[in-house]
Parts: structure tokens; sequence; C-alpha cells
């Protein structure tokens, strides 16, 4: 990469700001932050109306850097670089975009590596759980402080499309749209046994110290490490992990030791590596917690249509083939709760052979899907705008000006 | 639009909720949406069909027909419309009951296999019939259920349900569509209006 020119359709050098919060929010648990801060990016403009912001929420280890680069040299753009841009799924030309880290996280926002402003040490495990809703209230909160009333679109893949559906239910009004992909209605007791073994693998490292890590200079990487390489496997599909492993091995014969044989364990373990050395455990356990107590349709009976009976946003669902983490039944379990409560949807399957990843990947038919779904409130966005009569005597002015008295749609 | 689906959208009633089955690239719902103040969803299972959809705005989920509306509970839509789908599908007599399930009224079109002209290629030449209402070479052609204008009245009655309307048209679009004496030989398009 030269220095003055980031790759074409990047959004380029991006800097990420910080959102300080005095006001307490209550949380699910019972407990409450006196105060916290979240960390975020936002890419494009906000348009004169404030309505063409766009929120992205992050999976279990993502964060609010999701497009562009921090610095020239950096090596790799944000993590949902192949969907956020100019020209891309969620066009940076078009929308302004919001990307926050998450309550509890350990990218910036306020989390178990912060200093608890009661006991003025680190929060550490005194962290409270947080879970999705508590997470779509702090995002209300940042939108507030940005003069944002409504969002043209929530969009979150895995994690993130959770919350993308709870903001549906929790703020029926300040949202037009949600794109939920590759998300849940709620885990199975399979999704839940996995990031319990994560969860033992880190709770269980000597170096945990209870969660007190910090304080004993210690750091539980062997069981971070654990968590990530379970977790990873469940990312990809089988198909994928064949294909690009097989039963390779990483030297021409077998030698008989636990040391790395095959090329899957290699990869594995390189995973698991350089995953414990960039997140923290605590935010990994709160994490997995959160999604482990996403059940929105809990409070209704089980009864998923009646919970998502308040939302007033049009939805788009989509999985991927071969994702078996939250499998294209899951989604088809939001699509026909919401086919029964007569929300405005559309579901697309996309045809992937990278499991559960393939929501963060380029995919020429999820980009076609994701796109024009965009595209079209891109559209509506500025048509309204365009209609608008402007005080200016601007062409369109004139024109919206003698339409407006006989068109009832106009009016609303 | 489509002749066919020109008709339907006439016969389609202001503000209905409407389900089009095998929706293509959603020309039907949008304009329905639009100035009809319709509602509703299609279901498609073609990939650009469902971008398309999506582009205009019009709710489509990737559904196959083939597997049911068993997702679709009793008199959720006004009216079901399948247009050019019969043909295509495994078993046309249970998504017709289907069809009437999940709304009291639907609208079918599809290949009138007894047109003159499908006759005369079948009778006389001896050949299974290409046209524009049915464009494929027998051996790779995904209609595998082709019935007739009659055939279709015959079943409806089987079935116990109501024809309100029909009518019949040419394949090329811009078909006069109408009741015709001999609509079983005259109709290379058979349309019908179908209640329970």
């Amino acid at each position: 990469m030269t220095e003055e020119s980031p790759p074409l359709q990047s959004t380029g050098l991006v800097t990420s700001q910080v959102a300080r919060f005095d006001t307490p929010l209550p949380l699910a648990c019972g407990r409450e932050l006196p105060a916290f801060e979240l960390v975020y990016e936002t890419y494009g403009e906000l348009n004169a109306d404030r309505s063409n912001a766009v929120l992205i929420c992050h999976a279990l280890t993502g964060h609010h850097h999701a497009a562009g680069y921090h610095h020239v040299d950096d090596r790799k753009p944000g993590w949902w670089d192949a969907h956020i841009g100019p020209g891309k799924s969620i066009d940076t030309r078009r929308f302004f975009v919001i990307s926050v880290n998450n309550l509890g996280g350990c990218h910036g926002s306020t989390g178990p590596q912060s200093i608890d402003p009661n006991s003025g040490r680190i929060w550490g495990p005194d962290f409270p759980l947080m879970t999705v809703e508590d997470w779509v209230h702090s995002q209300a909160m940042l939108a507030d402080r940005l003069g944002i009333e409504r969002f043209a679109a929530v969009v979150g893949g895995s994690l993130g499309g959770m919350q993308a559906l709870q903001w549906s239910i929790t703020f029926p009004a300040r949202l037009a749209n949600a794109a939920v992909i590759a998300a849940t209605p709620k885990l199975s007791a399979q999704n839940i046994a996995f990031n319990e073994v994560a969860r033992q693998a880190i709770r269980s490292d000597p170096e945990f110290h209870d969660g007190w890590y910090a304080e004993h200079q210690a750091l539980p990487r062997q069981g971070l490490r654990l968590a990530r390489m379970v977790g990873h496997i469940t990312y990809l599909s089988e198909h994928a992990m064949g294909a690009r492993f097989g039963r390779d091995l990483r030297t021409d014969r077998l030698n008989f030791g636990y040391d790395v044989e095959f090329e899957v364990e290699s990869y594995l373990r390189y995973q698991g590596d350089s995953f414990s050395r960039r997140f923290d455990a605590n935010t990994y356990l709160l994490m997995t917690k959160a999604l482990d107590y996403f059940d929105p349709a809990g409070d209704s009976d089980d009864d998923l249509a009646r919970a998502l009976s308040p939302a007033q946003c049009r939805f788009l669902v989509v999985s991927f083939s071969t994702d078996w983490r939250f499998a294209p039944a899951r989604s088809r379990e939001m699509v026909d709760a919401l086919l029964r409560a007569g929300k405005g949807v559309s579901y697309a399957n996309i045809d992937s052979s990278h499991g559960h990843d393939a929501f963060l990947l380029p995919n020429e038919r999820y980009a076609a899907v994701l796109g024009g779904f965009m595209q079209r409130i891109a559209n509506d966005i500025e048509t309204i705008d365009a209609n608008r009569p402007s005080g200016d005597g601007a062409h369109h002015g004139e024109t919206s000006r003698q339409r407006m008295p006989n068109d009832q749609r106009e009016s609303g | 639009m489509r002749a066919d689906l020109a008709l339907i959208y006439d016969w389609i009633p202001q503000g209905a909720r409407v389900l089009d089955l095998g929706c293509g690239d959603g020309t039907l719902l949008a304009a329905l949406y639009r100035y009809k103040g319709v509602t509703g969803y299609g279901l498609e299972i073609d990939a650009d069909g469902i971008s398309s959809c999506l582009k205009k705005g019009v709710n489509v989920i990737e559904q196959d027909i083939d597997q049911g509306l068993a997702n679709i509970p009793d008199d959720m839509f006004d009216l079901v419309v399948m247009t050019q789908s019969l043909q295509v599908v495994r078993r046309p007599d249970r998504i017709l009951e289907e069809m009437l399930r999940v709304a009291h009224e639907c609208i079918i079109s599809f290949p009138n296999f007894a047109w003159w002209r499908h006759r005369l290629a079948l009778g006389l030449r001896g050949r299974m019939p290409v046209s524009r209402s049915l464009p494929y070479a027998w051996y790779d052609t995904p209609n595998i259920h082709l019935s007739t204008f009659r055939d279709f009245a015959e079943l409806c009655r089987a079935q116990g349900h109501t024809i309100a309307d029909r009518a019949v048209g040419n394949g090329n679009g811009e078909g006069r569509w109408r009741h015709r004496r001999w609509p079983n030989l005259f109709g290379q398009n058979a349309i019908f209006r179908v209640r329970r």
C-alpha cells in the first residue's frame, strides 16, 4: 500500500472517537453502570435530515473498527471492510455508518479492564454481566448523543444480528430497517455447551485467578487459547476445514508424538495463540454469557411472533448454507415468526462453503442481497430528500411544491 | 408488464394481503404495493429474482414451494397468486389445496397444453410442442406437469373449489385476455381465479 492511497473502494483512514456518559445505565442483571464510555467509529456523512444513519453491531469478538484503516501501514482493514465502504453493500457515499464497541468489550469501551469508580481498582470479574438488551440501550444513548432519532438501518451478523433483532423490539420507532445476518433467535443447548467449554477452559487456567489476573500480573493465555480453538471449530464448516487442511501433515511423515503433526492442528494453535494475545479473558466470558442469555421470546411464552409484534421496521434475514453454529433453520424461525406477525421481511440463504464465518467474507450473492436491500433504503431516503419543498427555489423544490397538495403520501 | 400479470393486477382488489408464489423479479408485487396499497410477500428460489425483489423493496422469502407452505398460517392472506409455476411444481394438486388454505382465493396462470398449435405439433407432427409459452426442448424442460385449461377446471371441481373467473390469452405478452368460445383450443395461456 502506498502512503497516500489506501486501496480503491476503501473507507480510507479512520479514527475512533469516545463518547462519555455520566447518566447511570440500569442493567438487566439488576445492577447499574454509574458512568461509562463507548468507543466508536463513523464512516460517511450524516445528511441534513439525519435520516441516513446505519448502526453496525459487532459479534462475539468484534469491535468498533469495522471498516477502513487506522494507519497507512495497517496490514488489515476493519473486520467488515468487505461490506462497508464506498460502492460496497453498505455504501458510505450514501449512508452515515456508526460502528460501536459494546460495553464489556476490550477495545476501548467501558469493560472489565476499566476502572470501577467505586473501588478505584479495575472492574475485572466484578464487571456486571451484560445482555443484548443492555447493549441496545447503550447504543440508543450514543444515537441520542449523535442526534440520531431513527436509524435507516441497524445491521449485524451473528451476535450483532441478535442486537439488530433486539433493536426492533426495544426501540421499534427508532429504526426503519433491520438486517439480521447469520443469527439465531436464541442459542440451542449445543451452542450453550460450546460456550461453556470455552468458559471452563478460561476459568480453569491457573493464571485466571478468579478473574483477577491483572492484579496478579498474570494472563490466562492457555485458557483463552483453548476457548478460541473450540470456538473457531464452530465458525468453520467441516467442508471448509477439509478443503483447506484435509489430513495434510506439516512434515512428510508421522512422528508418533503430541507435537503439531496435522496442518489443522497448527492452524488452530496459531488462531488460539494470536487471539490470546489480543483479547481479554473476562470480556470473552461476558460476551459468551450475553449470547447464552439472548432469548427475546422468553418473556412471551416462547412465542417469537408475539415477542416481535412491537417491531415496525422491515427486516432482511440472511443465513449461510453451511453455517452449523447458527444454521439456516434458525434464521427460518425468525422469518416464520416475522411472517406470522405480519412484518415486512425478506430472507435469503446464501450458498457458501465457509460455515458461520461466511458472514464476514466477500461473496457475490451475499453482496447482491445485502447490497440490494441497502440500495433500496438509500433510494427511498434520497427520494424523500429530493421531493422536499426547499425554500431556495431549487429545481426539484419547484416541482414538489406543485405536487404536494394532491399527494397524500407526501403529507404523512 | 407481462400480459397475464397485467390481468392479474386488475383482478386484485385495493389493499389486499397477497402471497405471490414464484414471484420472479417482483414486478407484480411492486406495482401492487405502489398503486393498490397491497401488502404481502413473494416466495422465490431464483437468486437473481430475489436480488431484484430486494432492490424493488418487495418482501421476498427464499422458499421452495415444493416444500409446501407449512410455515404460513391458515387464512393469513386474502389472495395467493401463482403465475407460470403450476407446471414446474411436483404436486400441483397439493399446492392448489395449500393456496386455498392460506387464502380464500387464488389466481393461477399456466400454459395451456391443449392450445391448437400444441395439438398440431403433437397430433400431426408427432413432436413435443415448443412455443413461446413452452419454450423448452423435452429433455431440458423444467415443466414436469403440463395440463390443459379443461384439466385444471376439472381439478378445481374435484377439490370442490369454485372457479370465480377465467381467461385465456396468447403467449406473446399482448394477449387479449377473455373468455373465448373454445378456450381449451384457442387459449395459449390459461388463467383462473379460484375460491374455496
